[in-house]
């Protein structure tokens, strides 16, 4: 199933940031939204991901189907590596972390507890989550960040590896992954700023 | 669903995880009281009750406001609203979880406390019996008042004014059942009143809960 996003407009903190865009994924694609800080990446992720309503516009095939993974990975430092991904596997109805760990070359961290891990150790748990979402559309914000090569190398292959399964993504880097991926530059789509309301008009 | 709520009793049990902070506070205060009041254990028996229910309260305060902030600070609330786990259904397990670790506790410990406030005979078993009955409804309104001052930086002492007045009906009737209990009078509408409080607060709040967390995502 085909996610879908026709005429959409969205606003963060009141203000508009996005209008009239229209957004096709297709099982097995890639989409890497691109665009300045602010345009609203972000914001565009958390409306498709259902976090919060669109102004205007349908999105249609998100439903259920979408795994997000935002700037924080939910790590609870006290947990262990193992007891952290096992929560959301259970969270899931996941059978198994395994894949999880070894794709991301977990497994020597397994009984670790998360709060004693670096940054990028952090950041690849908490992209191994969403293996064991076992959703079929990705939605990641910035999920390269504080990664080292050879671990933005492991993202990589666990991306196109979903994509292989049938499975989609749809990703806000600022970096080339080397992934057969489509590009939607979100630039063109800025909201043009509403004119202000003129309710104190009469006293200016 | 178990799955959030073992999860959340091994965070509390874990380092850090607040769990025996409101055990401990309920015991220092009710250790506190007959010292300031001093040696009257006529005037200490009229009051345990409504001490112990007032010390079981503020205890359940204690630990609301990291109850959802946590899960809001390191994302997993983000992640906890767009898995297959419905919030509302998220929201009654955390209550369950905080009154597994902050109610049970305190209802265990009561009669226990209840000696040194020199509670009268008859009374320790409807001062355990209202505790049981009333503080889950402290877990789940509490749940309500973190989901609504979830995001907002220092929501505890906005927590603690909204929760606050919503908790009365509950310590008016819990206390009401321990005072009438202590003193041999008959015990049954009070304790309709605060089943049905709880009952109530159960059936209703999380959906509230999980509506106001929606907003506070956005």
């Amino acid at each position: 199933m085909t996610l879908n996003a026709s005429d959409l407009a969205i606003s963060r903190g009141g203000v508009r940031v996005l209008e009239h865009l229209n957004l096709t994924l297709m099982p097995g694609r890639a989409l890497v939204l691109r665009g300045p800080n602010g345009i609203g990446k972000t914001t565009l992720l958390r409306t498709l991901a259902g976090l919060q309503p669109p102004l205007a516009g349908a999105i249609t095939g998100a439903a259920d189907r979408i795994a997000y993974a935002g700037h924080s990975d939910g790590i609870k430092p006290t947990l262990s590596v193992t007891e952290n991904l096992t929560f959301w596997a259970r969270v899931f109805g996941t059978a198994s972390i395994r894949p999880a760990l070894d794709a991301y070359r977990l497994n020597d961290l397994a009984d670790r507890p998360a709060g004693a891990l670096s940054a990028g150790q952090k950041r690849r748990l908490g992209l191994s989550r969403l293996l064991v979402t076992g959703r079929p559309i990705w939605m990641l914000d910035e999920p390269t960040v504080s990664l080292d090569v050879s671990a933005v190398a492991m993202f990589a292959d666990a991306v196109r590896a979903h994509l292989g399964q049938g499975g989609s993504a749809l990703i806000a880097t600022h970096i080339d992954l080397g992934l057969d991926a489509d590009v939607l530059e979100l630039g063109p789509f800025k909201a043009v700023p509403a004119p202000l309301d003129d309710f104190d008009g009469a006293f200016a | 669903m178990i799955a959030l709520l073992a999860r959340d009793m091994k965070l509390a049990l874990r380092a850090g995880g607040g769990f025996g902070l409101g055990l401990a506070f309920f015991l220092i205060v009710t250790v506190l009281v007959p010292l300031g009041v001093g040696p009257q254990s006529a005037l200490l028996a009229t009051i345990a009750p409504g001490i112990l229910w007032l010390g079981a309260l503020l205890a359940c305060l204690l630990s609301l406001d990291r109850l959802l902030a946590l899960d809001w600070e390191d994302g997993s609330l983000d992640l906890l609203a767009t898995a297959p786990l419905p919030l509302e259904a998220a929201v009654t397990m955390k209550a369950l979880a905080h009154w597994i670790t902050t109610g049970l506790p305190l209802v265990l410990a009561a009669p226990v406390l209840g000696v040194l406030l020199n509670l009268p005979g008859p009374g320790f078993l409807w001062l355990v019996v209202s505790l049981a009955l009333g503080t889950p409804a402290l877990s789940v309104i509490g749940t309500f008042g973190a989901a609504l001052t979830v995001g907002l930086k220092r929501g505890g002492l906005l927590l603690s004014l909204l929760v606050l007045p919503l908790y009365v009906p509950t310590l008016i009737f819990g206390a009401e059942v321990a005072r009438r209990g202590a003193i041999g009078m008959d015990i049954a509408t009070p304790v309709l009143m605060l089943a049905g409080i709880t009952a109530a607060t159960i059936a209703l709040l999380p959906f509230a809960s999980a509506a106001v967390l929606r907003v506070n995502l956005r």
